[in-house]
C-alpha cells in the first residue's frame, strides 16, 4: 500500500526541509475537500473498493435486468448443473439459476447491510453526541449502556433478537443494529471529547456561541469523521453478519436468494459440487473487500495523521 | 572515489578544518586530540532524491575541551553527531565519506560490535526531550543501572546501587527512594539530570550533548548546563555541545564551529566569534539574539529558509539569503580559509568559508 | 492501583447486571411463547399442560420476580433445567465449554505466535518480499469471512488432502481446521497491529538511546522495543480470547465441534431458552471478565496508566 512510500523522519533533524519542498504538480489553493479527494485518489486499493461498490449499487438496482433467469424459477430436470454456457455459475439443488440468485442476493445484501449500519449510526451518534457534549451523568449513563451492548459478541447477541421476532429481514437488520451502535457511541464521544479541548471550540465559547450551535458547527462536523470511516468500513462486516446469521439458520427466510442461505445449502457439497459455496463466497469476499479498501482509503484520506 | 573528489575540492585552501581547529588547542600540545572528524559526508535516500546531509565536515576536540556546534535545524550538526555515535537511521542515512578518529584510530573501518562497546563505555550522548528518549516502562534506576549491566556485567543489586549514586552525583534529591519512578514522574529538569547521569555513568571521554537545555524551561536550562560543565571539568571529558542558541555556548564553549546546509561555514575560539564574526551567516544569527541594550529595536531576522538538501543552491549555499551576495557566491563553492588579521597575522582557530571573509571581518 | 481495580469491578457488575436484563427482556418481553416448543403443536396444546409447565420454570410469576430468581440462581451457579432433555443446564453445558476452551486455546496460541511473529519480522524487515506479503495478506484477510475459510479449508485439507478429519472430534487432529479457522483472520489483525506498533517504537527516540547506550541489538529488540509494543498488542489478544471462549457460533456449526456456540445454534433452533440463557450469561460474562483482566494487564505493561 502507499503507507510503504513515505519518506522516514530522520531524529529531529529532517534534511528535506518541507518548508521549500520540490513544487508538486498541484495548486496550492485547494479547497478542503479538494485535498481529501486528491488523497483518496491516489490509493489505488480506494479507488478499486469504490469501482466494487459502484458495481454493487449498480447490480443491486438493476438486478432484474442482469439476472439471465427468474431467480425463484425452479427447474427439477435440470438441477446441481455444473456451471455451463446457459447456466453460467451452475443451478442448485432445486434447479435454480445461481448467477441470478447471486444479483437477486446482491439487492438483499446491500439493502439489509446499509440498513443496519443507518440505524446503528443513526442510533450511535445520537447517544454519543449526547454523552460527549454533556458529559457528567448523561455520559455516565450513556457510557455504562453502550458497554452493555458491546459485552454481547454480534453474532450472540443477533442469534438471541432473532430467536425471539423469527427469521425475516427485518429482525436481521434490527438485531445487527442493536449491537452495533455502541461502538459508533464511543467513537464519537472520544472524538467530540477531543475537539472540545481544540482552541477554535474554546474561540467560538469565548464569542458567545451557543452550545448547540457549537455542537452543529463546529464540534460535530469534526468528530464525524471517525464514525463516517467506521461506518463505511462496516458495511461490509455487516453484509458479513447478515449472511452469517442466515448460514446459522437466524437469518433472512430460507427462500429468500441471500448469499448466506446460498453458502449454507452449498455447504453439504463441499467436495462434489464447489460452485455451489465458491461462487457465493466470492460475492460475499469481493464485497467486504471494496468496503474495507474504501474505508482505509477515507482514513487516510481524511486525516493523514491517523495511519 | 566520490569521496577524493570532494576532498579536493574542500582541500583547494590548502587547510582543513581539523587544522584550522586543531591549532586552537590550548597549549598547543603535540598529543592527537581525543576526536577528529575528518571530511565527513552523509546521505540519506529520500523517495525523491538523494538528500546531502553533511557534506565535507571536519573538526576536533580534545579531553576537557568543549566544541559548540552551531546551526538551525536541517544544517546536519545532529546528523554529524550520530554518525560519530554510529547511531543514523540506516537506512535511509548512511556515511558515505571521510573519517572519524576517536583516540587515533578511524572508527567508521571498526565493525559493529566493536562501535557498540565504544558507545556508552568511552563515547555518549545526552539527547534533547528526555521524556521521549528514555523508556516509559521501565524505571529510571534500571534504565541507569543497565549501563552498568551490559558493559559491566554487574549484578541487579549493583547495579542498583551504582545507580542511585550516579542520581545523587547529578543531585536528584532522595535518589534512594527515587531510584524505582518511572521517567514520567520526574520533572523535566530532573529528567535531564537522568539523561546527563546515563551519559557519565561509566565515565566516557567524549560526550556529545543535542541540544540538552532546548526542552526545559529557560531558569532550570543553566541548572542543567553548569551541571554538565561541572562534570566535564571533574571527569576531564571532551564535548560536543549541539546548539542553535548562542546564548548558551558562550559560558560554557572553548571553541565554535558553525554549520550551514552540511557544511562548517566559520570556525573560531569561542570569544572572537561574538565580537568579530567573519561569516555573514554568523553575523545573522549573532544578530537575531534579542539584546536587553537594544531593546524597543525591531528584532533581526535572517530572511529566506534554510535550503532543501535535495536542491543545495550552486555556489554557496547561503548565498540566496546572504544579503551581500555576489555573483561569484552563486558559481564557486567557498572553502574554509584560514582567517587572519589585516596585517596578515594569522588568528588561530579561525576560519571562513566565504568568498568576502575579509570584508566581513575587517570591512 | 487498588481503586483502580475495585472501580472497573463494579463497572463489570453493572454491565453484567444490564447484559442479563437486555437478555431477559428479549426473551420475555417480546413476543414469542417460552414454553411453546415444549407445549407441543398448537393444536394439541392442553391448557393445564401450559400452566403447569409455566410454574414449572417459573414462568408465571412477574417478570423482575423472574428476574431476580434467575440471577439469584445464577450466582450460585445453578442455570436451571432445561427444556428438551429436562437435565440441569450446567450440566449439559459443562462438557461443551470444555470443547470451546480447548478450541479458543488452540486458536489463540496460534494468533499469538504467528500474529506477532509475522508482524515483527514484517517489521524488523520493512519493504523486504515478506513485509510485503504481509500487507498483502493482512489486507486481503479482513474479507474473508469465517466460514468462507471454514469451508476453504475443509475443502483442501479434509476432503481432498484428507489430512485432517472433516467434524472435530475429541482428538487434537479434529481441532486443527476448526483452530485455524478461528485464527487467520486474527493473526492478520494481530500481525497489522503489530508490525504498526513495532515501526512506531523503532522510531522512538527511547530507542536511539538504547542503541545510544551501547546495548546489544538482541537487548535493545526484546527489551526496550517489544515491551512497549506488546501492549496494544496484548490488549487486542485479550479482547479477541474472550470472544473466543464466548463461543464460535459459525466455526462450531461448519465443523460440527460440541461446543457452547453449536448448543446455541441448537438450541436457538429447538427454543430450548434455559440453554439460551446459559449460554449468553456465561458468554457475556467470560468477556466482560476477560475485558477487565486485559485493562489490569495493560496498567502492569504501562506504568504511565498505573500510575495516573
Amino acid at each position: 500500500m502507499s503507507e510503504l512510500a513515505t519518506s522516514p523522519a530522520i531524529g529531529d533533524e529532517n534534511p528535506v526541509s518541507s518548508a521549500s519542498a520540490p513544487a508538486e504538480p498541484r495548486p496550492k489553493q485547494l479547497s478542503q475537500w479538494g485535498e481529501i479527494r486528491h488523497r483518496f485518489v491516489q490509493n489505488k486499493l480506494a479507488v478499486v473498493g469504490l469501482f466494487i461498490i459502484a458495481a454493487l449499487f449498480l447490480t443491486a438496482a438493476f438486478g432484474e435486468m442482469l439476472a439471465p433467469f427468474d431467480p425463484a424459477a425452479q427447474d427439477l430436470e435440470n438441477t446441481l448443473a455444473s456451471p455451463n454456457g446457459t447456466h453460467w455459475m451452475g443451478t442448485d439443488a432445486l434447479g435454480r439459476d445461481m448467477f441470478s440468485r447471486l444479483i437477486a442476493g446482491t439487492r438483499v445484501a446491500m439493502f439489509v447491510g446499509l440498513a443496519s449500519i443507518f440505524f446503528a449510526v443513526l442510533i450511535g451518534v445520537a447517544l454519543g453526541a449526547i454523552a460527549g457534549y454533556f458529559a457528567g451523568f448523561a455520559d455516565t449513563l450513556v457510557m455504562r449502556i453502550a458497554d452493555v451492548f458491546l459485552a454481547f459478541p454480534l453474532m450472540i447477541g443477533a442469534v438471541v433478537i432473532i430467536l425471539v421476532t423469527g427469521r425475516g429481514i427485518t429482525p436481521v437488520i434490527i438485531s445487527l443494529a442493536i449491537f452495533s451502535w455502541a461502538t459508533v457511541s464511543r467513537l464519537l464521544r472520544s472524538s467530540i471529547l477531543s475537539v472540545r479541548e481544540m482552541d477554535y471550540v474554546h474561540a467560538a465559547k469565548a464569542l458567545g456561541a451557543s452550545g448547540w450551535r457549537i455542537v452543529r458547527t463546529h464540534i460535530l462536523p469534526n468528530s464525524m469523521t471517525a464514525v463516517l470511516v467506521y461506518a463505511t468500513f462496516n458495511v461490509g462486516t455487516t453484509i458479513v453478519g447478515v449472511a452469517a446469521l442466515s448460514f446459522l439458520g437466524a437469518g433472512v427466510p430460507v427462500d429468500v436468494p441471500e448469499w448466506g442461505n446460498m453458502l449454507a445449502a452449498g455447504q453439504g457439497f463441499i467436495g462434489v459440487n464447489d460452485y455451489l459455496w465458491v461462487f457465493p463466497s466470492l460475492f460475499v469476499v469481493v464485497t467486504v473487500l471494496g468496503f474495507a479498501f474504501v474505508g482505509d482509503g477515507l482514513r487516510d484520506a481524511l486525516d493523514p495523521k491517523l495511519r | 572515489m566520490p569521496r577524493d573528489n570532494i576532498s579536493k575540492q574542500d582541500e583547494g585552501g590548502g587547510v582543513t578544518t581539523s587544522e584550522i581547529l586543531s591549532v586552537a588547542e590550548t597549549g598547543g600540545g603535540s598529543a592527537v586530540p581525543l576526536l577528529e572528524v575528518d571530511n565527513l559526508q552523509v546521505e540519506f535516500k529520500t523517495r525523491d532524491g538523494v538528500a546531502k546531509a553533511v557534506n565535507g565536515v571536519s573538526y576536533s576536540v580534545s579531553a576537557g575541551e568543549t566544541l559548540a556546534v552551531l546551526g538551525e535545524s536541517g544544517s546536519g550538526k545532529s546528523v554529524t553527531a550520530q554518525a560519530i555515535m554510529g547511531i543514523l537511521d540506516s537506512p535511509p542515512g548512511r556515511v558515505s565519506g571521510g573519517e572519524v578518529r576517536f583516540h587515533g584510530k578511524d572508527i567508521l573501518k571498526m565493525s559493529d560490535e566493536e562501535r557498540r562497546k565504544l558507545r556508552g563505555n568511552k563515547m555518549a550522548m545526552i539527547f534533547q526531550d528526555a521524556l521521549s528518549s528514555l523508556n516509559p516502562v521501565y524505571s529510571v534506576g534500571d534504565q541507569l543501572g543497565e549501563m552498568f549491566r551490559v558493559h559491566r556485567g554487574a549484578s541487579k543489586k549493583d547495579a542498583k546501587l551504582k545507580a542511585i549514586e550516579l542520581m545523587d552525583r547529578v543531585k536528584i534529591p532522595a535518589a534512594k527512594a527515587r531510584v524505582g519512578d518511572y521517567p514520567h514522574q520526574f520533572s523535566g529538569g530532573m529528567r535531564q539530570r537522568i539523561m546527563i547521569a546515563m551519559a557519565l555513568a561509566l565515565e566516557p571521554d567524549l560526550i556529545i550533548a543535542d541540544e540538552p537545555t532546548t526542552a526545559l524551561d529557560v531558569t532550570v536550562q543553566a541548572q542543567v548546563m553548569d551541571l554538565l560543565a561541572e562534570l566535564q571539568r571533574e571527569m576531564n571529558m571532551g564535548l560536543i555541545l549541539i546548539t542553535h542558541d548562542l546564548g548558551v555556548v558562550a559560558d560554557v564553549a572553548d571553541k565554535i564551529a558553525v554549520m550551514y546546509a552540511g557544511r562548517i561555514v566559520e570556525t573560531a575560539p569561542v570569544h572572537e566569534i561574538y565580537k568579530r564574526p567573519s561569516h555573514p551567516y554568523t553575523r545573522g544569527l549573532l544578530d537575531s539574539i534579542p539584546r536587553l541594550d537594544q531593546k524597543g529595536q525591531e528584532l533581526y531576522a535572517i530572511k529566506g529558509l534554510p535550503p532543501n538538501l535535495l536542491r543545495i543552491p550552486a555556489g554557496c549555499a547561503f548565498s540566496p539569503r546572504c544579503p551581500k551576495a555576489q555573483d561569484i557566491c552563486r558559481t564557486e563553492i567557498p572553502v574554509l580559509h584560514p582567517v587572519t588579521e589585516q596585517d596578515g597575522t594569522e588568528l588561530p582557530g579561525r576560519g571562513s568559508a566565504c568568498h568576502f571573509w575579509k570584508e566581513q571581518i575587517h570591512g | 492501583m487498588g481503586r483502580y481495580v475495585a472501580r472497573r469491578l463494579g463497572q463489570m457488575v453493572i454491565v453484567l447486571i444490564g447484559a442479563t436484563m437486555v437478555l431477559f427482556a428479549c426473551l420475555f418481553v417480546l413476543p414469542g411463547d417460552p414454553v411453546g416448543s415444549i407445549a407441543g403443536s398448537d393444536k394439541a396444546r392442553d391448557p393445564a399442560v401450559v400452566a403447569e409447565l409455566k410454574a414449572r420454570y417459573g414462568l408465571d410469576k412477574s417478570l423482575p420476580e423472574q428476574y431476580v430468581n434467575y440471577v439469584a440462581k445464577v450466582a450460585t451457579g445453578d442455570l436451571g433445567e432445561d427444556f428438551v432433555q429436562r437435565r440441569e443446564v450446567s450440566d449439559i453445558l459443562a462438557p461443551k465449554l470444555q470443547n470451546t476452551a480447548k478450541l479458543a486455546l488452540l486458536a489463540i496460541a496460534l494468533v499469538t505466535v504467528f500474529g506477532m511473529g509475522v508482524g515483527i519480522i514484517a517489521a524488523l524487515y520493512r519493504y523486504s518480499i515478506l513485509d510485503m506479503a504481509t500487507t498483502f495478506f493482512t489486507t486481503m484477510a479482513v474479507g474473508f469471512p469465517t466460514f468462507v475459510i471454514g469451508m476453504l479449508l475443509m475443502k483442501y485439507f479434509a476432503v481432498e488432502l484428507q489430512w485432517f478429519p472433516q467434524l472435530g472430534g475429541d482428538k487434537l487432529e479434529g481441532m486443527v481446521l476448526p483452530a485455524v479457522t478461528l485464527a487467520v483472520t486474527d493473526i492478520a489483525f494481530v500481525a497489522r497491529l503489530t508490525r504498526g506498533t513495532m515501526l512506531e517504537v523503532l522510531r522512538a527516540d527511547y530507542v536511539k538511546t538504547a542503541v545510544a547506550k551501547g546495548l546489544p541489538r538482541r537487548r535493545v529488540l526484546f527489551k526496550h522495543v517489544l515491551r512497549n509494543s506488546s501492549i496494544p498488542v496484548v490488549t487486542y489478544l485479550g479482547i479477541s480470547f474472550g470472544a473466543l471462549l464466548g463461543g464460535a457460533l459459525i466455526t462450531e456449526a461448519i465443523f460440527n465441534w460440541d461446543g457452547v456456540g453449536l448448543a446455541l445454534v441448537q438450541a436457538i433452533q429447538q427454543q430450548n431458552n434455559p440453554i439460551v440463557i446459559g449460554v449468553v450469561t456465561y458468554s457475556v460474562a467470560i468477556f466482560v471478565v476477560l475485558s477487565l483482566i486485559v485493562d489490569l494487564l495493560y496498567a502492569a505493561l504501562d506504568p504511565r496508566i498505573r500510575l495516573s
